[in-house]
């Protein structure tokens, strides 16, 4: 009989391709296989310090000071096109970090970095609509920018622009990816697929962007009631980007040991978001969301978080859409309705099929 | 339970509280038959793509066992002719294929191999950018095209058209699936009891093809749709004519479906090919299988406009995993994608092996994509959600 799903070994591309760089099994087989086989040790007596570091490989890292957490996390955004339906590079660099923060607990975001790298010939005028967009997204999310650095390319050295973010925040309760028990529910803070939808469309000139807008937001507010509501029992958060819903549930289930069952029925997506998808043949579970958590509950808890999601602008549309199972340990099960199967994981960006 | 709101329920072919009173339908009938397995076939990519996406095997009976046949053009397309759009690659023509055709192993070369030893490769989404194509260049540009009747048709009405540009020719793949459905019912011992048919396909040719076959061998056929439904509908006649011990050919598909077909498609489909015999991957030699174009089109036809020269080749040997690729035993029915030792281990998507692991119609990159495993009868017992 065979095995359910094996993990396969990561065997890496002597060249890097884009597959890398997409949130799936590849980008998880890199960062294992070059950045945390190659870090340096910790130094002496740092370690108790560290509550979560890189080898967890969470949405950021946890260090003790004093009797809090300081959570600090960072993120290169690169986008084409650099605006968008629904948002812009710069709302997409402060709600990623500001984001990280959040699923690690930490809503209160003490303060941001913005590095900037533009190419030779950048409009000025783009530029300011860009910071604009920055300012509007700290302000939403309560927050701003306390230093940064520019940098310039020449012509063809990268595409446009380049940012990057680091937000730290203090909490007093860190809450990592890897909490889940069997019986623990998972909610979504909302419609899934919204923001790689309409950026593929976007991208590719496939005249559906009517109703296809991001999704890019800033979630430490909303965060902020479903941990006030929910307390110790919100045990497990994680923001579905790259590789969508289906990526982030993967990594939970594996670091928690536990199965995971997703009624495919109960995800809320878009109709936009679904005929777009059905039309190009992609998985809307496999595309990238930019302004939604998934949140892992006891199952007591989940009624109440719940309604503080729904009570919240951003989270109107959350649903409970799956369970936590004693096994199989690290697989993903979806229940289609009609049956169930494995869902795996993507291996790179979805892209519209060809016929 | 889980709420169902926002899901696709609503979506009329896609009523999962409808499946379930088909797949009752099913375990009555499959009980009324009282011996397996029952073993049915269905010869379309698209019909694997729906089952394994929709987690429908789960729902079958037990002794129900529906495999995939040689339902995949791209997979059953042979190794030499793969090698004559390489050679006509490397040659310096420029080669226009659907991205699908694009890694699929030739004897020792993919097209996507000559791509990266310089030669000029496009990716065309249908022959209409093809045609596109040769209109933006000077350049002597040739089609490779496969496909059934569906993607035959399309090529048919190119060639006839009178703004056909003049640097533009096809090298055609494409296949007939019926002389296959023979060949798979003539293998000696084969316990394949019924077929589903293509729906996409009939919509062209029209049920009444299959009339002949399902007399001749006194077998049942049942032309159905891809949405859930469809394909559910689809089994319950097929078992329904099993249980009844019927040959003969139903029509679960009537919305898009005809006896007669699409006549005019038809008549431009016939008018520009003829049957020819011709290897199957892994299969047998299929006599009609393959669509050529027939002489009064050889402008168009690439093999009679160019000299195309394949044994240069052939004088490497192909790979030692190549050798132990079961393609052929799983396209005719005989063998899964889990009975190949390579499957998602040395055979992956980013680096097939096999034909059935490039394309998106191919059984071992479907069965890949839904996670390795499509049946989980036996892995998942009821679970109950309290909320």
């Amino acid at each position: 009989m065979t095995t359910l799903l094996s993990p396969r070994p990561a065997i890496l591309d002597e060249r890097i391709s884009m597959k890398y760089g997409a949130g799936g099994r590849a980008m998880r087989a890199l960062i294992e296989g070059v950045f945390l086989a190659g870090a340096a040790e910790a130094p002496e007596n740092a370690s108790e310090d560290v509550g979560i570091g890189l080898s967890a490989m969470d949405d950021g890292a946890a260090i003790r000071v004093g009797d809090r957490w300081l959570v600090i996390t960072t993120d290169s955004h690169v986008i084409h096109p650099v605006f968008f339906p629904g948002g812009d590079i710069g709302r997409l660099s402060i709600s990623g970090t500001v984001n990280d923060l959040a699923m690690m607990g930490a809503t209160e975001v003490l303060g941001l970095t913005c590095g900037v790298i533009l190419e030779e010939g950048f409009a000025l005028d783009d530029l300011r609509r860009i910071q604009a967009s920055l300012a509007d997204t700290c302000r939403e999310a309560g927050t701003t920018v306390v230093t940064g650095d520019t940098k310039v390319m020449g012509k063809g050295e990268l595409d446009g622009i380049v940012l990057n973010t680091t937000g730290i925040a203090l909490t007093d309760r860190v809450v990592p990816d890897s909490g889940l028990r069997p019986g623990d529910l998972l909610i979504v803070t909302g419609t899934i697929g919204d923001h790689g939808m309409a950026v593929m469309a976007a991208r590719h000139g496939l005249d559906l962007e009517g109703e296809l807008r991001s999704d890019v937001a800033p979630l430490n507010r909303l965060i902020r009631r479903v941990l006030v509501e929910g307390g110790e029992d919100v045990v497990a958060m994680k923001d579905p980007t790259r590789g969508g819903l289906a990526s982030a549930l993967h990594e939970m289930a594996s670091k928690a040991g536990v199965g995971i069952l997703l009624y495919e029925s109960a995800v809320p997506v878009a109709p936009a978001v679904r005929a777009a998808a059905e039309l190009l043949g992609i998985e809307p579970l496999h595309v990238a969301n930019e302004g939604k958590a998934v949140i892992g509950v006891r199952p007591n808890t989940a009624e109440r978080v719940l309604e503080a999601l729904r009570s919240h602008p951003l989270g109107r549309n959350a649903a409970i859409v799956g369970t936590c199972l004693a096994g199989p340990e690290g697989a993903l099960l979806l229940d289609t309705g009609f049956g169930r199967r494995l869902l795996a994981e993507p291996e790179g960006e979805p892209l519209p099929r060809i016929c | 339970m889980i709420p169902q709101e926002g899901g696709f329920a609503q979506l009329k072919f896609r009523d999962p509280a409808r499946g379930k009173a088909l797949a009752g339908e099913l375990e009555r009938l499959a009980r009324e038959i009282g011996r397996e397995p029952i073993t049915l076939m269905h010869v379309c990519g698209s019909h694997e793509q729906a089952i394994a996406r929709f987690g429908l095997r789960a729902s079958f009976p037990p002794s129900v066992d529906l495999i995939m046949g040689p339902g995949c053009p791209v997979c059953v397309t042979d190794l030499p002719e793969v090698d004559e759009a390489v050679a006509l690659a490397k040659s310096g023509v420029r080669v226009a294929t659907y991205g699908d055709m694009l890694k699929v192993p030739g004897r020792v070369l993919s097209l996507a191999d000559a791509q990266s030893e310089g030669a000029k490769v496009d990716v065309v989404y249908s022959v209409s950018q093809a045609v596109d194509l040769a209109r933006s260049t000077d350049e002597e540009v040739v089609f490779f095209s496969t496909g059934f009747e569906t993607t035959a048709v399309a090529t048919a009405a190119v060639i006839l058209s009178p703004d056909r540009p003049k640097n533009l020719s096809v090298l055609s793949a494409h296949k007939y699936i019926l002389p296959a459905m023979e060949i798979v019912a003539e293998i000696p011992g084969t316990r394949i009891e019924g077929f589903l048919g293509a729906g996409h396909a009939a919509t062209i040719t029209g049920w009444g093809i299959f009339e002949p076959f399902a007399a001749k061998y006194n077998r049942p056929v049942v032309v159905a749709g891809f949405e859930p439904l469809d394909i559910l509908a689809g089994l319950v006649k097929l078992l329904e004519m099993v249980r009844d011990g019927r040959g003969g050919v139903a029509n679960m598909y009537p919305r898009c479906v005809t006896k007669e077909g699409n006549l005019r498609a038809q008549e431009q489909l016939w008018r520009v090919f003829e049957t020819a015999g011709g290897e199957w991957r892994g299969i047998a030699f299929v006599p009609d299988g393959n669509l050529r174009i027939r002489e009064e089109f050889a402008e168009a036809d690439a093999r009679r406009r160019f000299d195309i020269d394949v044994t240069s080749l052939w004088t490497t040997e192909p790979s030692e995993l190549a050798k132990d690729c079961i393609c052929g035993a799983i396209l005719s029915g005989l063998a899964g994608p889990h009975d190949c030792p390579m499957f998602g281990k040395e055979c992956l998507p980013d680096r097939p092996i096999g034909a059935c692991m490039v394309s998106s119609e191919g059984a071992c990159r479907i069965w890949h994509q839904y996670g390795g495993r499509p049946d989980l009868r036996s892995l998942t017992p009821q679970v109950e959600v309290a909320v």
